[in-house]
């Protein structure tokens, strides 16, 4: 498949946008999580600046796409896109985990477009699903991504719900797995290892596409395939950099859970320009 | 003699009965469909049936998702699982999100019997009375237990409805089931007596034996646990020497908990409590179980006794 370069390259620039955001709004809340936010900024923009079938004005259309963040707390990135994409004010940005916005702390749906909140981990692949099999139900064609985390994998829930998801052949589920490598506590391969985590997947019944999850065209390609799977579920894992895009960030674990001071968001914006 | 009748018996008929008018109903169940009596509603319409297997958090979560895209979802398995095993899925996704979610779980209680503690969910409603949004029925019957399902089906919102495994009297002079809205089953302002489920036929016969001892006791059927209804607990804190909470359901936490709550705020007085006292089940009849642990209407009365001494 060759994807038009222009394509590609509206979507570098809308990606740029999305994460000098997530800076500024992680800088003025003076807490949240950066790390996770930007290693998957370029999946998501993709997702919504191309992919999903959506109307923010009307964001309770019956046939629209679902996504559920559900790595919650990476959810200055849902409401960066969401913003860009005019679910809500772009001022409400940075009014982010303050007391009385609709950017809570973790999602919640006080903030139009988001579909359900989330935040415990580990629960919201059984959450798509719910929505994956209502699309059955109602015979109508719509599909549902699911942003989850590597160290969320970690949760019990998740493997409970992969082998819902693949026993109910929920094909229009499309698991989007931000693989960084860290979790709070340090590398992952530490904590708890995954691997081989394609592998389990596969065992469990699912597609499995395995991608550099900066790669805009690759992103784009994996969800075209992802589509024409029938019969099963599909997940991207995509290998991404923690903090990506951002040099003082990047794979560096203690910017899994630390908003940056003014001094660091001057150099963030530099490094974002 | 009155009909017995099996909880989940009614619960898996009404489920049928609401079916067949709403397409809207999607039940669920972690592999206890035979037990729970949802299996009557796979029968009827396999293709709104998901059975889990035994994954109890993927179920609730499940059917939050279900319940985000505008299905009314009843979800069932044993009260233990449902509130114990998945009481995050419950919390954070069920109620916090305020998602359509009818939780009916059966087996609740030492009168699951010879399955012993391990099955026998005394701390259910404790679970469920805390978190926001969450409403409680527990119904005394089987006529009671298909108006509250069919209540629970109108009414917006997550629900836990608890329900027993064993055979249960219906009982005589019930009135029709309004949420929240508690009644009486004998008048008396002696003392009152609170139950709810499988504790309001001992309930009655204790008023019965008190009345021949010349002792009015007021019997209230307090089938929901939350909204509570505050005015009827007030009137019998107010109009009476005490009150008698009884529930199968460890003794903090329940709805002897709910009662102290607005009564020791409000009005204090003398509450007493027919409850599992910190203790966890074991196996045994339901009869000898009641009896071992002080669920009976004899220590109803003896309760009786020791208030208006």
């Amino acid at each position: 498949m060759t994807i038009d370069p222009n394509r590609i390259e509206k979507l570098k620039q809308k990606a740029k946008e999305i994460r000098r955001l997530i800076i500024q709004m992680l800088c003025n809340a003076g807490s949240g999580h950066p790390g996770g936010s930007l290693s998957s900024t370029d999946l998501i923009s993709c997702l919504y600046f191309d992919i999903l079938r959506h109307d923010p004005k009307n964001p309770k259309m019956p046939n629209r796409d679902r996504f559920h963040m559900s790595k919650g707390h990476c959810c200055p990135l849902l409401y960066a896109v969401l913003a860009q994409s005019g679910y809500f004010a772009k001022e409400n940005l940075m009014s982010l985990r303050k007391f009385g916005c609709i950017l809570q702390g973790h999602p919640d749906k006080r903030a139009p477009g988001v579909e359900v909140a989330s935040g415990s981990l580990g629960q919201g692949l059984s959450v798509s699903i719910g929505m994956a099999l209502a699309s059955r139900l109602d015979n109508i064609d719509y599909r549902v991504y699911c942003l989850m985390g590597d160290g969320e994998i970690q949760e019990g829930n998740i493997w409970e719900a992969a082998m819902a998801a693949s026993h109910f052949k929920c094909d229009n589920l499309c698991a989007i797995l931000d693989y960084n490598g860290f979790q709070i506590d340090g590398r992952i391969e530490d904590i708890m290892n995954l691997e081989p985590l394609a592998g389990k997947w596969q065992a469990f019944g699912w597609h499995t596409i395995e991608i550099d999850g900066h790669d805009i065209g690759k992103i784009l390609e994996a969800y075209e395939e992802a589509k024409t799977i029938k019969g099963k579920p599909s997940i991207i894992i995509a290998h991404t950099i923690k903090g990506k895009g951002v040099s003082f960030m990047e794979n560096v674990v203690d910017f899994h859970g630390r908003a940056p001071t003014k001094e660091e968001l001057c150099i963030a914006l530099k490094d974002l320009e | 003699m009155a009909e017995a009748l099996y909880q989940r018996d009614v619960y898996g008929q009404t489920l049928v009965e609401l079916g067949k008018s709403s397409h809207n109903i999607v039940v669920v169940d972690s592999d206890l469909s035979n037990s729970t009596r949802t299996a009557l509603f796979n029968k009827a319409y396999p293709s709104r049936f998901f059975n889990f297997g035994v994954a109890e958090q993927n179920m609730m979560a499940t059917a939050a998702g279900l319940a985000s895209s505008g299905k009314i979802v009843f979800a069932s398995t044993f009260a233990i699982f449902a509130t114990g095993r998945a009481w995050d899925q419950v919390r954070n996704t069920i109620c916090y999100n305020d998602l359509n979610v009818k939780i009916v779980a059966t087996h609740a209680g030492v009168s699951v019997g010879e399955d012993g503690a391990s099955h026998q969910a005394l701390e259910d409603i404790a679970l469920m009375r805390v978190i926001p949004n969450m409403k409680i029925i527990v119904p005394c019957d089987g006529p009671e237990t298909k108006e509250a399902i069919v209540t629970a089906f109108n009414t917006p919102g997550p629900f836990y409805i608890r329900l027993g495994r064993a055979k249960v009297n219906s009982i005589e002079g019930r009135q029709k089931f309004e949420l929240g809205k508690s009644y009486k089953l004998y008048e008396g302002n002696d003392l009152a007596i609170i139950a709810c489920g499988i504790m309001v036929e001992a309930a009655i016969s204790a008023a019965e034996s008190l009345k021949k001892e010349n002792i009015n006791a007021r019997v209230i059927n307090m089938h929901t646990i939350k909204p509570l209804d505050k005015d009827a607990v007030l009137d019998a804190a107010r109009q009476t020497k005490g009150i008698i909470v009884c529930e199968e359901h460890q003794i903090s936490g329940g709805l002897a908990s709910a009662v102290d709550e607005i009564v020791s705020e409000n009005n204090p007085a003398k509450v007493l409590r027919v409850a599992v006292k910190n203790r966890f089940g074991q196996s045994g009849t339901p009869k000898e179980l009641f009896k071992e642990y002080n669920l009976t209407s004899d220590d109803i009365v003896k309760a009786a006794y020791t208030l208006l001494k």
